[in-house]
């Protein structure tokens, strides 16, 4: 237990002489000599763990800027906008992977969203303290921890199926795979962690305003409606940001299901890829050294995606709200 | 007797050391590369060190990974699916040869009903992957196979969505046969097809093709045999129908063969060789003496290829693989007879 002192104190009881007892940063403290050499020793290797953490993110990205510049000296800008992948003839342009990954991160998105809240709002607000609160939360838990392979196998065997269907009854080519099956499977990989901050996110709301709010006469619909949605919304977006940011780098999931094809989607049924799955699948037998350089420039993409959305994701949780 | 038992511990634990440091000793020799080949890499490295006490370490990280391995000699030798293009030859500092070791096929599997017997050419499987034929009641196939009911669905090609050796040899064939198809799209590891879509590995694309009904795809004949899959008779470049199997593999390498081995197979001339069959090669410097190798281990390793193309022939059939035939093992003698240490040939 640290004790607040107010002045010298000569604590005889510890066996310590006087010249122990120094004073630091004006602060009077109770530190001994030895006691001072260790706070020294710790707070170095505290800075010497931050330094490495910042030298590895450093290191990172320098790695993945050099390994990257021969594709982009070769392409220059049409590395993002160019629409061929020709790994024969050594052109490289990650616009099909860029449009696949975020289509179907958004995609999922659109359909994770309302689950997620149903699901946060239920276990937020009115299965709060219960007994089905408790299963519930547990079978959401249990979604997480599901491998992403198995999620790939399940989308081989029943989403393909029912996509291909649908396909089918529509007059779209029946592939069953694609961004449709890619986003259905992408979508129930995201909803525990959506829900699960979107929990949380209502669980943070003091408890004053949801008092008030009953105190007032409101029911829970319009408790959850009128006063946590609203108070919460930012953190609520945040989520969904840092869920998108998941979404974005999936990949043993969306290689199985998206159809590995280098086209531009045009429709829901389209066949696609996504930077993740591309790197994925032809890094290990990279036709020459441009071909390699490429999948490290659709890393690089990969990763400021990834960053820019969950950078925007935090900036909106520690926004404070009116 | 304890004192003599625990120096032959501690001995075995230094060669153990030293076996995987793979410099020191000439017990362990290091190889990665082509992953096609490795199943029966594995089968033929245990036989050789049941055999010989050699113990030989085969990484299956892929072709290209097995070359640069090689480039940067950290390996003894390096497995590929395809050979060394003179262009690319620069990238080794010092000459390198290829040592055929066994032979694959490509076959092409499919998804109808009933599964009837096909017949196919070159020509047609292309355009069926250009796109170009997208009925499985095309008048094209039909008329490679009368007397057979085809069914007016959509084909669904199927392609490999992995890097890989598979690929490369198949889009080979394409290329020669088709000169819209060498044009168009072209032979790599990897490809920008036209259409169709794709699945990991040879299990994916068998997978997917078995769950499709109309597609078509293509895997390396051990899949199909052990997934007893149909596969499409070839017409080759004679002229012949050719069902792909072991000795129709195997002839496709029985005809003029190149002193360097480095061929390929795909539309091969032989009158009874099956058209879409391919070479793998070990690849290693023919100057052993680099680095800080020992001339025992350079003596290891060309006693190891030498086996291989031999008695090691014994372990492909069981595996699905084709063995060499007597030109290819003649010229890949020729080859390990060339490898030298400081000048002098190795093997006499």
């Amino acid at each position: 237990m640290q004790r607040r002192l107010s002045g010298p104190v000569l604590d005889t009881g510890s066996g310590r002489r006087p010249e122990d007892f120094q004073i630091m940063d004006g602060r009077e403290t109770r530190t001994g000599k030895t006691d001072a050499m260790n706070d020294k020793r710790f707070e170095r290797v505290l800075a010497a763990a931050a330094a490495a953490v910042i030298l590895l993110c450093a290191g990172f990205l320098l790695t993945l800027a050099l390994d990257a510049t021969p594709v982009i000296r070769q392409e220059g800008a049409a590395f993002l906008y160019g629409t061929q992948w020709n790994p024969v003839t050594a052109r490289f342009g990650a616009l099909p992977f860029i449009a696949g990954t975020v289509l179907t991160s958004i995609l999922a998105l659109a359909i994770a969203l309302p689950l997620s809240l149903g699901t946060g709002i239920v276990l937020g607000e009115y299965l709060r303290d219960s007994r089905l609160g408790a299963l519930l939360n547990v079978m959401v838990n249990l979604l997480a921890s599901i491998p992403s392979v198995v999620y790939g196998l399940w989308g081989i065997a029943v989403v393909i199926p029912a996509v291909r269907s649908l396909a089918l009854l529509v007059g779209a080519p029946p592939y069953g795979s694609g961004i449709l099956s890619a986003s259905l499977v992408l979508s129930i990989m995201i909803v525990p962690y959506m829900s699960s901050l979107i929990r949380e996110a209502l669980r943070s709301i003091p408890p004053g305003l949801r008092e008030g709010a009953y105190a007032l006469g409101m029911t829970t619909f319009e408790m959850v409606g009128g006063v946590a949605l609203p108070h919460a919304r930012s953190s609520i977006i945040a989520g969904v940001l840092i869920s998108f940011s998941r979404a974005l780098g999936e990949t043993m999931a969306v290689t199985m299901l998206i159809g590995n094809a280098t086209r531009m989607p045009t429709s829901l049924f389209s066949l696609g890829n996504s930077l993740a799955s591309v790197i994925a699948s032809q890094f290990n037998e990279a036709a020459s050294d441009v071909h390699r350089s490429a999948m490290m420039g659709l890393a690089l993409i990969l990763l400021f995606i990834t960053l820019l959305a969950g950078w925007t994701g935090r900036k909106l949780m520690h926004r404070k709200v009116d | 007797m304890k004192r003599s038992a625990r120096i032959a511990i501690v001995a075995m634990f230094a060669a153990m050391l030293f076996g995987i440091a793979g410099t020191a000793g000439a017990q362990t020799l290091l190889g990665a590369g082509a992953s096609f080949p490795a199943p029966v890499y594995t089968k033929m490295f245990d036989a050789y060190n049941k055999a010989t006490g050699v113990k030989v370490n085969y990484q299956a990280i892929g072709s290209s990974g097995g070359l640069k391995n090689i480039q940067d000699k950290v390996v003894d030798f390096g497995g590929s699916d395809s050979f060394v293009k003179d262009s690319d030859m620069g990238k080794y500092s010092a000459p390198i040869v290829h040592v055929p070791t066994v032979l694959g096929a490509v076959v092409i599997v499919y998804n109808l009903p009933g599964n009837p017997p096909l017949r196919l050419t070159g020509e047609v499987i292309a355009n069926i992957y250009l796109g170009k034929i997208t009925k499985w009641n095309d008048k094209a196939i039909a008329d490679l196979n009368p007397g057979i009911k085809l069914p007016a669905m959509d084909i669904v090609q199927v392609y490999r969505s992995d890097g890989s050796g598979t690929t490369f040899n198949f889009t080979a064939y394409l290329s020669a046969v088709s000169p819209e198809w060498k044009q168009v799209v072209g032979n790599a590891n990897s490809v920008q097809w036209p259409v169709g879509q794709g699945a990991a590995q040879n299990a994916g694309v068998a997978g997917m093709v078995r769950q499709i009904p109309g597609a078509i795809g293509y895997v390396e004949l051990a899949y199909a045999r052990q997934n007893n899959m149909p596969v499409a008779t070839i017409r080759n470049a004679a002229g012949n129908w050719i069902e792909p199997n072991l000795s129709s593999i195997s002839a496709a390498a029985a005809g003029a063969f190149p002193a360097d081995t480095r061929i390929l197979l795909m539309n091969t001339d032989a009158r009874e060789g099956y058209p879409i069959s391919a070479l793998t090669w070990l690849i290693v410097y023919r100057e052993q003496s680099y680095g800080n190798r020992t001339r025992e281990q350079a003596k290891a390793l060309v006693d190891l290829l030498w086996w291989m193309i031999h008695d090691g022939q014994a372990y492909a059939e069981p595996l699905d693989y084709a063995k060499l035939p007597a030109p290819a093992v003649k010229a890949a003698e020729a080859i390990i007879k060339s490898i030298t240490w400081k000048g002098e040939p190795l093997l006499k």
